[in-house]
This record gives structure tokens, sequence and C-alpha cells, in this order.
């Protein structure tokens, strides 16, 4: 048992220093040069020993290995570089814009649960095979439909035709609704869909007849019998949809013109600001990383059909 | 995998269930897959466009009309106009040969790369099949549009370029995809026998392992082509696709941006359109998914 826990961590490490390994390697290979980018600019009048002196500063010359290894120091110490463009510390600028992307990705997981659990239960109770079927057919629609535009058609809804939501000096509630329901709406589909496929293949098992036969309603099936059993296997997509979260964070965030982490991508991309795309890069890898050894850690203690079994063998 | 063999799948259960003639019409009626139809028909009109667009409208995209600025839809012109007075129907027929060159070259980086990966770890096993897996995990722990990001600052904006970075997400998917199809090939007996009785690995990977893993890898294409419009439009939007005057989609949503007040339709037209495709693609997905289920 330990040693699974060692080497499981010992894995996730290894993934996590290959993906800054990776990340390194795409954008310091990059042909374009941020401090060029930023510093030939003629408002700045800098002459070309003040140019060499700032690249001496950011140390761009040195050799590739001595930033590798320089570069991996400073990551393990919480210190990613310095914007190019916005000359401030990443790590402040991460701390500043992590806020509101926690309380948008937040709200839009929840949303996004209820939303699942609502059409996996509607599916389940529908009464015809037409409207089940109807039903079911959502969570595809959903993963159609470009975040973006979504964004956009909500606005266009509910700000303009219905004049629901302002967007000229909006509340702290008309700010926040729109984004968190356009990035539901990705969220929830893989939710539901894996609700959906678990809810009927558990209907299907011997304890259902069962508790049927002892006079269980069928909504009390639902929720005590099947529900329970339908919602762990859930927590096996947690790092899919995490990413999904940031990229819908990305996109949300752009649309809207809030700020946050996926605003911060967007604009370190367009300006070509290498240290912050890295520093998100990292970040999210590692996120993605610790989540799913979370959930491969925690799973066996959650499931007591697993802890049993792990018990026999440790 | 054609319309005729989905459709000839569907007939023969039919016919085993029911004999009655006049019957069976009612039934075919009203059995008859009207959704993958349609998933069928917009993917043919999508590919028509591209390949005719001259046929489908006489506008010229790039090219407004004086005057003509922000026109609602109408009888000439179908989705309106935009706000240098150039047709939207024009723009999105002819932008579809942009989007869907993209996306064929997406899943073509990710399929080629992905499955030729796939194909040699699982082939190979050992310390090889170890390092390209890992290799794999590596790339799925990086969120797919951060990935993308990273390719599109590293090589630049524009169409390939984007098309390159979405193809690159897709690697992965693909490489463990094969990976596990042929593990699971291998172990078949009839491939053993193939071995037994002096088949080399290439030919017994040719003959037997490539056929067999053909159909899952289709239909994970088939979703992976969804995907890949999705990305790209997404790219499109934020502005790293295709440069302004190319009616791409996602740039066309993001063009109609300024409008949303007066002119609703410069938005919710080439969205929609997206929607479609991507739809259908999923739609067809799933049902090569399906008869490859029921035939193994």
């Amino acid at each position: 048992m330990s040693r699974y826990v060692v080497g499981r961590i010992g894995q996730a490490l290894l993934v996590l220093w290959a993906a800054f390994t990776l990340s390194f390697i795409l954008l310091q290979a990059m042909p374009g040069d941020a401090v060029l980018i930023k510093f030939l600019n003629p408002e700045f009048g800098l002459s070309a020993d003040q140019i060499r002196e700032i690249r001496a500063a950011y140390a761009i010359d040195s050799g590739l290995l001595v930033q590798y290894a320089n570069t991996f120091a400073n990551f393990l110490q919480g210190d990613f570089g310095y914007s190019m463009q916005a000359g401030v510390p990443v790590s402040a600028q991460l701390a500043t814009n992590l806020p509101p992307t926690l309380k948008l990705a937040g709200l839009g997981f929840l949303a996004a649960t209820i939303l699942a659990v609502f059409i996996a239960f509607l599916s389940t109770m529908a009464p015809f095979a037409w409207l089940k079927n109807l039903i079911q057919s959502l969570p595809s629609l959903f993963i159609s439909v470009p975040v973006f535009w979504l964004a956009i058609m909500l606005i266009q809804i509910f700000s303009f035709r219905l004049k629901l939501v302002s967007v000229i000096n909006p509340g702290p509630w008309e700010s926040v609704v729109l984004p968190v329901a356009t990035l539901a709406v990705p969220i929830a589909a893989p939710l539901a869909q894996i609700l959906i496929r678990n809810i009927d293949e558990i209907r299907t098992r011997p304890f259902v007849p069962v508790a049927r036969a002892k006079g269980a309603s069928e909504i009390g099936i639902l929720w005590r019998h099947v529900a329970r059993n339908a919602i762990l296997p859930v927590l096996t997509i947690a790092g899919v949809l995490f990413g999904e979260l940031l990229a819908g964070a990305v996109v949300t965030e752009t649309v809207f013109g809030l700020n946050g982490i996926g605003g911060l991508t967007e604009k370190a991309v367009s300006n070509q600001d290498l240290s912050v795309l890295q520093a998100v890069v990292v970040i999210s890898a590692a996120a993605f990383v610790t989540i799913n050894l979370a959930v491969d850690l925690a799973y066996p203690l959650l499931d007591p059909r697993l802890r049993t079994r792990n018990g026999a063998t440790a | 995998m054609t319309t005729a063999d989905t459709f000839s799948d569907l007939d023969t259960g039919k016919r085993s269930k029911r004999a009655g003639t006049s019957r069976s019409l009612a039934s075919i009626l009203l059995n008859f897959p009207y959704g993958l139809a349609l998933a069928w028909l917009v993917i043919a009109t999508v590919l028509l466009w591209t390949l005719v667009p001259g046929l489908f409208t006489a506008y010229d995209p790039l090219q407004g009309v004086p005057g003509g600025q922000l026109k609602a839809p109408s009888a000439a012109h179908l989705l309106g106009t935009d706000s240098l007075g150039r047709d939207l129907f024009s723009r999105i027929v002819h932008g579809a040969v942009h989007s869907l060159s993209g996306a064929i070259a997406a899943v073509g980086v990710g399929l080629v790369v992905g499955t030729g990966l796939g194909l040699f770890a699982g082939s190979v096993r050992g310390r090889v099949d170890e390092i390209i897996m890992r290799f794999v995990d590596v790339l799925l722990s990086i969120p797919t549009l951060l990935l993308s990001l990273s390719i599109i600052i590293l090589l630049g904006f524009g169409t390939i370029n984007a098309a390159i970075a979405v193809g690159a997400t897709a690697i992965a998917g693909f490489a463990r995809l094969m990976r596990s199809e042929v593990v699971r090939v291998r172990n078949a007996e009839f491939v053993e026998a193939a071995f037994g009785s002096g088949g080399t690995f290439g030919k017994v990977l040719w003959r037997h392992i490539l056929p067999n893993s053909l159909t899952s890898v289709v239909a994970y294409t088939a979703v992976q082509f969804g995907w890949a419009i999705l990305q790209i439009s997404t790219l499109g939007f934020l502005g790293y696709g295709a440069p302004p005057p190319t009616p791409e989609w996602g740039l066309l949503i993001a063009e109609g941006r300024n409008y949303l007040a007066t002119a609703w339709w410069l938005t919710a037209a080439p969205g929609l359109v997206v929607v479609a495709v991507v739809l259908s693609a999923n739609r067809i997905s799933q049902s090569i998914g399906k008869t490859n289920g029921r035939s193994a």
C-alpha cells in the first residue's frame, strides 16, 4: 500500500518535471524575443548598449542549460521571473489574478454540477422514450457549442434583447451570472454524460429490483441506491474537467473582459510574454497532476469495496 | 465507411424483426435515422461549400457593396451584410474552406503522429513503450488550450500554425487509443496463429493488427474533427488564426461582436454553422462506434 503511494507520487513528480522541461523547450526555443519586442519600441529611445544591459539583466544570452537550471531552481522557490510586458514579477500578477478566476471557476463548477445532476435525473425520470432521447442528447449539444459564441449569445439574449442583465455598470450579481452560465455549459456536458451512463448501468444491477421488491419508491431507489454508486466514478474525470475549466476561463474572461488567469494568459500570448505563459502552463500542469494523484489516492478511501480489497492485499 | 454501410446495417436488423411488407414501410419511416442522415447532409453540404462555393452564392466574400452595410437578413442577402457591406452568407460559404482545411490538417497531424507513436509503442513494448507513454502523459497533463497557445506563441499566428497547434493537442489521444488497440489485437489468438505460421512482424502488423484497429480509430478521428473545428474557431476568435480579411468562422464571430446591439445575425449565424458541423461530426462518430461495437 505505502509502496504504491510512494511510487504514484514519484510518477507524478516525474510527469511534472517533464512538463516543466517541455514548456521550457517550447517557450525558450522561440524565434521572437520579448525583450526586443518591448524595448526596441522607439518610444523608449534606448540605445543598443542599454538594450544589451537589459538583456544581461534578464540573463537571456547565457547558455540554454544555464538558463534551464536557473529557471528550474527559481520555479521550485515560487519565483516565476518577470513579466516583460508589465514589468512586475509574474508571481505578483498571478496572486492578483488568481482570486477572481477561482471565484469564477468555483461558481461555474457548482452551476455545472447542478445542471448535470438535473439533466441526468430528468433523463432517468423521463416518462417517454422520445423525451429521454431528447434530454440525453443535451450533453452532446453542449459539447458542440463554441464557448466564446455561447458567451456572446448570452450577452445578446439577456443583455440586449431581454435587458435582464445590464452590461453597463453591472451590479455584483449581474457581472457574475453570465460568465458563470457560460462556463457551466461545457463543464456540465461531460459530467452529465458520465452520470447518465453510470445511472443506466447501475439500474440494471440486482440490488435495484431487490430494493424495489422491498417497497422502495422509484425516487428513493434513485437517490439512495443508484446515485450514491453513480457519483463516485465522476471523480475519474476530475483532471479533464479542470482542463476544461481553465480553457473555459481563458475564453470567458476574454469575452467578458474580466481580470483573471484566463485574461492574463490571453494577453501573454498576444504580447509574446513568455514567462507569464510558462508560469501558467507549469502551474496548471502541477494542478492537473495533483488532482489526478489525489483522486487515485482518495478513491480507495471513498469506495469501501476497494478498501477491503486493498486491505486484503496490503 | 460510407452512408450505405451505416444504413444497410440498420436495414438488416429490421428485416429480421418484422416480415410484413405493409408494416415494414411504416417501420422504415419510423426507425429511419433522421438525425444521422441530417448529420451526413450537413457534412456533405459543408464539403460542397469548400469545393464549389460559387454554386451556393454569387456574392464576393471580400468585396463589400457601398451603401449596403449592416443590412438585416432578406431575400437578397440571406443572412444580411456586415459592417463593410459584405454578404454574410457568402462569407460563411467561402470561409468553410479555411475552417475545414484547418481542422483536416489538425486531425492529420494528430492522426499521423499519434497513431505512429501508439503503434510503435504498442509493437515494441518494453522500455521504449514506457518512455513514449510517459511522454504522452506529459502532453495530457498540460490543458489542451494552454498547449495550443504555447505552440502558437512559438510558431506565430496564422491558419497553418493554428492547425498545427490544435493537432498537437490531439496526438496524446490518438497515441493512447492506437496503443491500446495494438495491445488488444496482439493478444488475440489469430494474431498468434499468424506469427506461428511464419508471418514477419511487419506483415502481421499490416495484414492483421492495422485493419482490426481501424474502426475505432476512424470513429475517434470523426470526434476529433468536430473538436478541431471548435478549437480552430476558438483560436480564430482570439485572433491567433487566419488574419482579418479571411472569412474564417471564428473570426467572423469576433468581427460581428462589435455589432451585437444592431446586427445580431453577424454573430448568431456563423456560430450556428459551427454548432451544426460539430454536432454532425459527433453524431457520425457515434454511429461508427456503434456499428463497431455490434460487429465485434
